[in-house]
């Protein structure tokens, strides 16, 4: 499968089933185009050669040379690649799993209103509750427990907001880390915070205990304040904004994201990236928002054009800002081609329901974070564990393959078949996809090696 | 080559004999959430 693309002056052809990146010339673009346009992939070189040269009368001098350098390609396994997967997938995936990721709902509870929250301003359809150290304690035992063999363990402090219940957040990374040596695990304990409550003891445990950091602002004030206000109505762009430059500048400006939101509302988020960069930051997320196709601040159908033109123009400024040495990472369109997951890992999905599960306040089980509160998906209890394993078998049979969309789509190797949560809120069904957001991660991915391809030019990383 | 320029990127298929150890880290903690995003990650096996 070849997915072959122009942009910013590059033509690209990736080969999608072995994902060998090519950057070619006008010529060797339209010869590849033609190939595939007329099922030559598979024909020897001979043939190919004569067939093209009917194609392409005036070019037969340089033809010869560059079909030598297609079929070397080709013989190598780096064009024209075959899909080949499949059977290992199913074998892969019909493995005994363990539970290696852990989101732990710490407050059902939040000291902001965000307009788009699918948390429902903390509450996940439920009650304000806050986890007490008792259930937390046994959410980590009975991660350690069915773990395996697996030494890396995540745990995710997440929402509501964690900082509201920060002291069972202390217990429970100090609790964590009494059971690394006596059962071989590594705890990478991560946050996700809105930065209200942010201060100095907070910080400075953060940076001794926590791998990632996750801190939540949309961008420019404007935005920011009209989607993520106070409870009492105001902006908290004012407050939070010179804690996470302090917690970004403490952490050597690696290892946490600035993470955003857009929605209809700024179309024209480059400019929100941009400006966080322009705060100094280096470690940047602004991502589409989810919403009902009721919700005023929803993206549509329509607003795709716009979307996607301006993730190009976010990727030329990106480039632009690189060689200026002023680079910074956009998290989308982050992408590692040389040291990447193997191909287990971008076929199988996220890990949701299987590997990874929320936990509620209270102590249940959920798919994800995504899941929590929808009766149907719960799967069990930090007591009793996993009661309901026709959630999980479900989960875990659903894969690049299982989704018929996904078939016949260049990005599968890079978003694994997508998010089971917005399938379902979309189609009411974990195996269809959001073809909403489909569209965009197919730009994204585009643009991703774009930057690649134009930095590879000069060395810059 | 002339023609060509091929970037360096990890082989799938040779990665399908020494992959599936599953020490990678989730998807979803790194910072997303609302998507599935595998193709930043980085690759964690001790023995590929």
């Amino acid at each position: 499968m070849i997915h072959q693309y122009k942009n910013n002056g590059y033509n690209i052809v990736l080969d999608v089933n072995s994902g060998a990146v090519h950057i070619v010339d006008d010529i060797v673009y339209d010869v590849i185009a033609c190939m595939v346009e007329n099922k030559l992939e598979n024909v020897e070189k001979p043939a190919a050669y004569e067939a093209l040269k009917k194609k392409f009368p005036d070019r037969a001098q340089e033809l010869s040379e560059l079909v030598d350098e297609i079929y070397e390609l080709k013989e190598n396994g780096m064009l024209f690649a075959e899909d080949s997967y499949e059977k290992s997938i199913s074998a892969f995936q019909n493995r005994a799993t363990v539970v290696k990721a852990l989101c732990l709902h710490i407050a059902h509870d939040c000291n902001l209103k965000c307009r788009y929250c699918f948390a429902e301003e903390g509450e996940y359809h439920g009650r304000r509750a806050l986890m007490s150290f008792e259930v937390g304690k046994k959410a980590l035992d009975f991660l350690v427990a069915n773990s395996g063999s697996r030494v890396n363990l995540e745990v995710d402090f997440f929402g509501g907001e964690p900082l509201m219940n920060w002291q069972v957040v202390r217990e429970l990374v100090a609790y964590g880390r009494s059971l690394e040596a006596p059962h071989n695990k590594k705890f990478r304990f991560t946050l996700t915070t809105n930065g209200v409550l942010l201060n100095d003891e907070i910080m400075e445990f953060v940076n001794r205990e926590m791998a990632n950091v996750v801190l939540s602002v949309d961008g420019r004030k404007e935005v920011n304040d009209k989607m993520r206000p106070l409870a009492g109505g105001q902006g908290s762009y004012d407050l939070i904004i010179p804690k996470f430059q302090r917690v970004a500048k403490s952490r050597n400006q690696t290892n946490y994201y600035v993470r955003g939101t857009f929605t209809h509302f700024n179309k024209d988020f480059a400019a929100d990236v941009c400006h966080l960069a322009d705060l100094g930051f280096k470690q940047i997320s602004v991502e589409p928002v989810v919403a009902p196709k009721s919700a005023d601040y929803a993206l549509t159908e329509a607003d795709i054009p716009a979307l996607l033109e301006e993730y190009d123009r976010l990727a030329a400024e990106m480039i632009r800002r690189h060689r200026a040495g002023e680079g910074f990472n956009f998290f989308h369109f982050m992408i590692d081609l040389e040291g990447g997951p193997c191909v287990y890992k971008r076929l199988s999905g996220c890990g949701s329901g299987t590997e990874y599960l929320a936990v509620t306040p209270w102590g249940d089980f959920y798919p994800c974070h995504q899941f929590v509160g929808q009766e149907e998906f719960l799967m069990g209890n930090v007591e009793d564990g996993i009661v309901n394993t026709d959630i999980r078998d479900r989960f875990k049979a659903c894969n690049v393959y299982s989704k018929e969309k996904c078939k016949d789509c260049f990005a599968k190797f890079y978003c694994s078949g997508g998010c089971a949560a917005n399938s379902y809120h979309f189609h009411g069904n974990i195996n269809d996809t959001y073809d909403l957001g489909c569209a965009l991660q197919r730009k994204r991915v585009e643009c991703a090696i774009l930057i690649k391809a134009a930095l590879s030019e000069e060395d810059i990383k | 080559m002339k023609h060509i320029k091929t970037l360096t990127t990890r082989d799938y298929k040779e990665s399908v004999k020494k992959g599936g150890c599953g020490e990678c880290q989730t998807s979803c903690q790194s910072a997303c959430k609302t998507s599935c995003t595998v193709g930043n990650q980085s690759c964690e096996n001790t023995n590929k």
